[in-house]
């Protein structure tokens, strides 16, 4: 069970007063505003401080180096998430294993970059801040590989102590360099780093490369050769387990401790007396302990210690046998002055097999929260989380990948990313991706349309709504009809398409023209969603009609505006009037039915107004225009009805 | 934590509250000197006041922002008595160039007898609807029925809370399952009434907010109040500031088929700290509602979250160091914008990991 950890809380200072005032603050997207207050004041203070401070916290998202990290690792997930839940484990293992070594190398390739810049800038502040980082992603490469030793590959005795192995040289690359620097001497054999060497390579049980580096020595002593063929000889019969082999691990077990038999008794018989560096490495494989302890320094780490012991005395050590191991080893190798570290903790949890005391570890040891969220998802994926009880298992990993993805969220690119975490918690992935996406600026048009497209794939229409609204608004803010109009559109928005189809005519009752034409000629279906803008789009029709010379469709379309009820009545002097050209066109173009029909209009609109009028206060000049032209309109439709009953009337030649 | 930038204010007085607008893009400030400024923050950063202007004849207390969704709004609450909404109006394009916007007054609101403690606007799907409440223990609702016409503002709710009110919040969740409900709190001393949070909740066959519960076990003066974004909950997260901070879980009880009353809450304490050491002042949640933030008494702002096992705990501090900036006060529109010195943490403990002489620098690749 996971206990609470008391940490105490990090103080972040802030220039700001320490006595009698307060601090106010104010969330905001990724960061919080801190100020100087009073609250309660009684009496003006005077300006005192007045400072806003941004304090941000994960600094990790805004670094451009790990941007790579994020990148790639979101594409390792991405491709987790889909591995088909029904296969049988025994086929799914190879490929967790495979895809803990991607994200693995993934951390691997961002610590190279940052090891390049951190050792070639000149910045001595840059150097140290790399140089942290590296530190940082090699502490977690080296816990990630070992819960994939331990977890994923689940490496049962024997193969075990080959993976531990294999984990210790990956992590202990200065041999290799000391080796170099010492092969690359005049005199390897004489170099002063020269046993150091031997001994690192051999607590490594690189045995090979450390029987190489004796030849050199012995050819240097042809006296002792007989001693340095027989270590020679010890060296290359150390039994190495091999799982693909036809061995078993009994059989194995009994080879070994032969062997081990006979190291000792070279060492009882005092073989290598007469060289107290031969006489070092004897008892180092023999797994003498003291000695190894001796050697703190070439190992460097307990951990190193463990498995080096475990290689010379123990390599059958069971999976369950190694908690055991790990905490004497710590013990015997942490002086009594020294306190365990957070890497120290996780490590040890891991060999104890206590997989959430390892997340919970990392969880607060680290600023981040990229590799619990990580690696917790793919341990879920192994069905290891479950194992010990299923609900807090899930729960566990979608909190985790959750945190990741919000804070993610905050960054202006990285954002996109979070998206395919949220739609992995199938809990509550899409609260949080609801939530916070509609707080996403939108710059531009481009943004917004993102944003759109993510929101509408999910059927999560009302963020859809909310982010055409806010662009509809900003545009009309700006005046930009057209803009505002579309995106009314888009947001299925009735009532504001109506407002701004009212602004578009008005516009046209105002100027003459109309804007955004290609707008309003390409509205298509979407002019249904309110009748002032299907008034609008037809109404363009109209003018559209007239202006290609198809008198008569338009003609038939004017009509039918009105008697359709598509016009507002505010606007049927304005259609009547356009009538008119119509009207006194040479040819009839209204046939003496549609001559019927806008009379009826002409009248029902001028009833109307009459009906107004009495009492109303209109200015007598507004009032002789409206007569003037309700005449006109009304001699023009009497001549055309005339004319046009002549026509229809006239039996063709 | 870290300071990245701190940007001078240049109000003349205290400044009383600050507000970031939906996007983050955006942020009002207002002081004791009775103006609000507006500050934009550009591309690489850096914050730009873009207006600064008088808007009350008192301290202004509180500046908040209304939804995008309808414009480029503020309200303002004051120790004049009144509260009144403001609009950005675009400006001439020479303004623009010169990075300032204009900002007018649609309304006052000038209903209190007493000075207005808070002003909140209700959740979007409400409409556009503004909330005030006074030291005269009255909370009114107003709201403008049409957007494009921000002069007109009508009092659609005026409810006695018999107690002088501090704080108001709306329950942000717009779910169906749920009626419009805000939490109320006061900072009276009055004894008769000891219980300093009233909850109410808009019944729709009465069309009225009626009371749907007092938390009795609050009975310290309460400065401060917020509801956490609901995250698919079936129940409320209430924060509150009194003399420590106390967490709130409201449980919404099934109804009864006849009940036609405000739905019974069950109330049940999450957490409570009293780190601060006395009076709590504000508390405000983040947007995902995964962090608490309060500010008390002790000078400092405390940063709370839960772990997926639902267990609370303080996981930062922020703390006036008692050397505070000095600025270049003088220019009214100047943004001197000083980008801080990263005043960095005290080590945070995965640090303590680099220091181990194996993880250092020196690793080829493999």
């Amino acid at each position: 069970m996971m206990e609470e950890v008391d940490v105490e809380p990090a103080v972040t200072n802030i220039p700001a007063a320490s006595d009698g005032k307060h601090l106010g603050f104010a969330w905001g997207p990724g960061d919080i505003l801190v100020y100087e207050t009073l609250y309660k004041a009684s009496v003006a203070q005077g300006s005192g401080c007045s400072f806003i401070h941004e304090v941000r916290k994960d600094e990790d998202i805004y670094s451009p180096n790990l941007r790579k990290l994020f990148n790639e690792s979101h594409h390792i997930f991405v491709g987790l998430q889909t591995i088909r839940e029904d296969l049988p484990s025994k086929n799914k293992k190879p490929q967790f294993v495979s895809i803990s070594k991607n994200y693995r190398s993934v951390i691997r390739a961002c610590m190279e970059e940052l090891q390049q810049v951190a050792v070639s800038t000149k910045d001595a502040e840059v150097a140290t801040q790399y140089g942290n980082q590296v530190s940082i992603l090699l502490a977690i490469e080296l816990i990630w590989n070992l819960c994939e030793v331990l977890f994923i590959d689940a490496a049962p005795a024997g193969s075990l102590l080959l993976h531990l192995l294999d984990w210790v040289r990956l992590h202990k690359a200065d041999v290799d360099e000391k080796a170099a620097e010492v092969l690359q001497s005049e005199s390897p054999a004489e170099h002063h780093d020269y046993w150091d060497v031997v001994v690192s390579y051999v607590l490594q049980g690189r045995l090979e490369e450390a029987r190489q580096m004796l030849v050199k020595q012995a050819t240097l002593h042809p006296a002792a050769r007989k001693m340095y063929k027989l270590m020679d000889t010890l060296l290359s019969k150390m039994p190495f387990y091999n799982p693909g082999g036809t061995q078993t691990l009994t059989e194995f077990d009994v080879k070994w401790r032969h062997w081990h038999g006979e190291v000792n008794r070279c060492l009882q018989d005092n073989s290598f007396a007469s060289n107290q560096h031969l006489e070092i490495i004897c008892k180092i494989i023999v797994g003498d302990e003291d000695t190894l302890l001796e050697h703190k320094e070439l190992l460097s780490t307990w951990y190193h210690f463990l498995v080096t012991r475990l290689l010379f005395s123990h390599p059958t050590v069971k999976p369950t046998e190694l908690h055991y191991y790990a905490q004497s080893c710590m013990t015997m190798f942490l002086d009594a002055r020294s306190v365990p570290e957070p890497l120290d903790n996780i490590l040890l949890a891991a060999f104890e097999f206590d997989i959430h005391q390892v997340i919970k570890e990392c969880s607060i040891a680290l600023n981040n929260w990229w590799f619990v969220a990580h690696l917790t998802d793919l341990l879920d994926h192994c069905k290891l989380l479950q194992s010990h009880n299923l609900h807090f298992g899930s729960n566990l990993r979608e909190f985790l990948l959750l945190e990741y993805a919000s804070g993610l969220f905050t960054h202006h690119s990285l954002w996109q990313l979070a998206v395919d975490y949220f739609d992995n918690c199938p809990e509550f992935g899409r609260v949080y991706l609801g939530l916070q996406i509609e707080h996403i600026p939108l710059d531009t048009e481009r943004k917004a349309l993102k944003v759109l497209r993510i929101c509408e794939q999910r059927q999560m229409s009302e963020q859809v709504r909310s982010i055409c609204k806010i662009m509809a608004m900003r545009a009309l803010r700006n005046n930009r009809l057209g803009s505002a109009l579309s995106w009314s559109i888009r947001a299925k928005d009735a009532a504001f398409a109506t407002l701004i189809s009212e602004r578009f005519l008005q516009d046209y009752c105002t100027r003459g023209t109309f804007s955004d034409l290609d707008l309003i000629d390409n509205l298509g279906p979407a002019m249904l969603l309110s009748d002032r803008l299907t008034f609008l789009g037809k109404y363009r029709e109209f003018h559209k009609l007239y202006g290609e010379k198809r008198f008569s469709e338009a003609a038939k379309l004017l009509l039918s505006l009105m008697t359709a009820k598509i016009a507002p009545r505010s606007f049927w002097m304005t259609l009547l009037t356009d009538a008119l050209p119509l009207l006194e066109q040479k040819e009839v173009i209204f046939s003496a039915d549609q001559t019927h029909e806008l009379m009826f209009c002409l009248e029902e609109l001028t009833s109307s107004l009459n009906h107004s009028a009495p009492g109303t206060d209109k200015p007598t000049q507004d009032e002789d225009i409206e007569q003037t032209k309700v005449e006109l309109l009304r001699l023009a439709l009497a001549r055309n009805l005339a004319m046009a009953i002549i026509k229809e009337g006239t039996i063709e030649a | 934590m870290f300071v990245a930038r701190s940007i001078a204010a240049d109000h003349k007085d205290l400044i009383h509250d600050v507000s970031y607008d939906f996007h983050g893009r955006r942020m009002a400030t207002c002081s004791s000197d009775q103006s609000v400024k507006v500050w934009d923050k550009s591309e690489n950063g850096e914050w730009h006041c873009t207006a600064s202007w008088k808007t009350h004849s008192g301290s202004v207390w509180r500046v908040t922002w209304a939804h995008p969704e309808f414009g480029q709004v503020l309200a303002s609450c004051s120790f004049d008595r009144t509260a009144a909404v403001w609009e950005e109006i675009v400006g001439e394009s020479n303004d623009k160039q010169r990075g300032l916007s204009h900002w007018i007054k649609r309304t006052t609101l000038v209903d209190s007898r007493t000075s207005v403690t808070d002003v909140k606007f209700a959740p979007k799907h409400m409409g556009l609807m503004l909330t005030t409440c006074s030291a005269d223990g009255v909370v009114r609702i107003y709201e403008a029925p049409d957007v494009m016409n921000l002069s007109q503002w009508s009092l659609q709710h005026e409810i006695s809370c018999k107690l002088s009110c501090s704080c108001i919040s709306w329950n942000p969740s717009s779910s169906r399952a749920h009626q419009p409900m805000f939490a109320v709190g006061s900072d009276d001393s009055n004894v008769t009434y000891s219980g300093k949070v009233q909850i109410y909740e808009y019944n729709e066959n009465t069309r009225k907010y009626a009371k749907a519960e007092t938390l009795m076990t609050v009975t310290d003066a309460v400065h401060d109040i917020a509801f956490a974004p609901n995250l698919g909950r079936s129940f409320h997260v209430l924060a509150i500031a009194t003399k420590d901070v106390r967490i709130f879980k409201l449980v919404p009880m099934r109804k009864e088929s006849a009940s036609t009353g405000p739905t019974k809450l069950e109330v049940q304490i999450v957490a409570q700290f009293d780190n601060h050491n006395s009076q709590v002042w504000r508390v405000s949640w983040n947007i995902t509602s995964t962090l608490l933030a309060s500010s008390g008494d002790d000078g400092c702002v405390r940063l709370w979250k839960a772990n997926y096992m639902d267990n609370w705990k303080c996981t930062g501090i922020l703390k006036g160091d008692g050397s505070p900036l000095t600025g270049s006060s003088g220019q009214p529109t100047a943004m001197s914008t000083v980008v801080g010195s990263s005043v960095q943490t005290s080590q945070n403990a995965l640090n303590g990991m680099s220091s181990r002489s194996e993880l250092t620098a020196s690793h080829a690749s493999h």
